[in-house]
């Protein structure tokens, strides 16, 4: 593995050696001294251009645990702003030798494109509605931790999945992992041709909920949305939101998720968000021993030319 | 010593058994009481093996202390792998199990076990990985085999044979929890 820049490219082994990894590595996050020597000298590079509060610091967290020299670049204030361009930037890090580019980017397809620019590793951290890889690795990790495992675990994805790359990337891997996804969204918030996707589908959350063992809740991403999807959000929330009222649908055991940052309100309700049943602040650490896994598989060993 | 009963090893490869069960077993026994004498009871060792063999020795120990001392003697693994020297020399290696018995180690006799001991770069990387974890008062190693050719100011406290060996030969230590019998090899590559 050199890039990691589409969950679709985890095969079951790479993806449960990720799991495995981590799994250990949580152990680290317990102990005093939570620092590894392993990326003594390896230099990562954050290249954040969208706004990205938990994924950049979790990122800097995992490579600053794993001793690596982190740079961190936001499009804000930088050559960027006066219109650089990608491959340039790109070309710029290159020449200050970083051995990883970890990037977020507006534009699906960036980290691609990045990959054949630059001679590290390019690690995905959220590409427009493309693909958000160590997002759907941290949730698996997140269920298999609660739950004991993920073959044969039912997961309900729902809300705007047109505009999520959480949600693709959480298709791709669990599919491989061997869990069952269906996701549920108004018609609206679906994308095209969603019926090639490896999963089901349905509009109808009620009718879903009794039989999930995990529900992961998605922001609506108003940001991106440029058409009237929904009437109203408060349409939205009575039909798609999960409330009080939905959560007793749930069997005991099921878990609640959310990638963050919450609409409290709007898919979610508070009282749901801070229930024992949700994991959603447990991912927030997840995360970063999911990234270190991930960097340390990426960067922890020979990389390039560094064999004989 | 009968080839037959040797587990195969790679074509053209000469295997000889160094150490057969009975032997095993009677060199941990010798290495349990050696420790209960240098400690004086053992009262705060702590056992730590080196995955994967290193641990299951650490376990076979404990028992042995235990059946002696009729007390239970706290054990566990540590693992190397994110403090070794030849990481960029391959691809990036599976982790083993970490696994840190509930009293810790600070204040504790940490006795290192390992099962063969060779250019002592392992139990450097132990030595980094235990300063992580706590302050032991004071560290010891054991190993089952010692082979010699030392590359760095390290030996062993307990040792279950030493084996004096050529650099190029290979020991290999099977034991019945992960290999299906106990035995220690010495697999001298065959001319080809």
């Amino acid at each position: 593995m050199k890039h990691l820049i589409s969950a679709g490219d985890l095969g079951r082994d790479d993806a449960l050696l990720i799991l495995d990894t981590a799994e250990e590595l949580a152990r680290v996050s317990e102990r005093s001294i939570k620092k590894l020597p392993t990326l003594r000298g390896r230099t990562v590079v954050n290249l954040f251009f969208e706004d990205s509060t938990r994924t950049r610091i979790s990122f800097e967290a995992a490579a600053k645990r794993l001793s690596a020299d982190v740079i961190n670049f936001s499009a804000k204030g930088s050559s960027v702003s006066k219109g650089e361009s990608l491959k340039d930037t790109a070309l710029t890090l290159e020449a200050m030798g970083a051995d990883a580019v970890v990037i977020r980017h507006s534009a699906s397809g960036a980290p691609h494109r990045l990959a054949n620019w630059v001679r590290g590793s390019v690690v995905n951290a959220g590409d427009g509605t493309h693909e958000h890889p160590t997002q759907a690795l941290l949730d698996a990790f997140s269920m298999r931790r609660r739950l004991g495992r993920l073959e044969g675990l039912k997961v309900a994805v729902v809300g705007d999945i047109l505009h999520s790359r959480v949600a693709r990337s959480n298709v791709l891997l669990l599919a491989s992992l061997g869990a069952e996804v269906t996701l549920v969204a108004p018609p609206t918030l679906l994308p095209v041709a969603v019926e090639n996707w490896p999963c089901l589908v349905s509009y109808d959350l009620d009718a879903v909920l009794p039989k999930s063992d995990v529900v992961m809740m998605l922001r609506v991403q108003l940001e991106r949305q440029n058409a009237a999807f929904f009437p109203s959000a408060r349409e939205y929330s009575r039909r798609y939101g999960l409330d009080r009222d939905r959560f007793a649908k749930l069997h005991d055991d099921a878990i609640v998720m959310h990638p963050g940052p919450m609409n409290r309100g709007m898919e979610i309700s508070a009282e749901v968000a801070d229930s024992p049943r949700s994991t959603i602040v447990e991912q927030v650490a997840n995360g970063v021993t999911v990234r270190m896994a991930v960097l340390y598989l990426l960067l922890g060993g020979a990389i390039g030319g560094e064999v004989q | 010593m009968s080839d037959a009963q040797n587990p195969p090893v790679s074509g053209g490869d000469l295997a000889r058994a160094v150490l057969e069960g009975p032997d095993i077993h009677r060199a941990l026994t010798r290495i349990a009481h050696e420790i209960l004498e240098r400690t004086k009871g053992a009262q705060s060792v702590v056992l730590l093996g080196i995955p994967t063999r290193g641990a299951t020795l650490a376990r076979r120990l404990a028992e042995r202390v235990a059946q002696f001392e009729g007390r239970k003697i706290p054990v566990g693994a540590v693992d190397i792998t994110m403090y070794r020297d030849d990481l960029r020399l391959k691809p990036a290696r599976p982790l083993g199990h970490t696994d840190l018995p509930p009293g810790g180690i600070d204040d504790k006799i940490v006795v290192l076990v390992d099962d063969v001991l060779f250019s002592g770069r392992t139990v450097r990387a132990a030595l980094d990985a235990l300063n992580d974890l706590g302050r032991p008062r004071a560290v010891q190693l054991a190993t089952l085999v010692d082979r010699g050719h030392r590359e760095l100011p390290i030996r062993a406290d307990y040792v279950g044979k030493n084996l004096p060996t050529a650099k190029s030969e290979k020991v290999r230590v099977f034991l019945e929890e992960t290999d299906g019998r106990d035995a220690v090899l010495l697999v001298r590559e065959g001319e080809r």
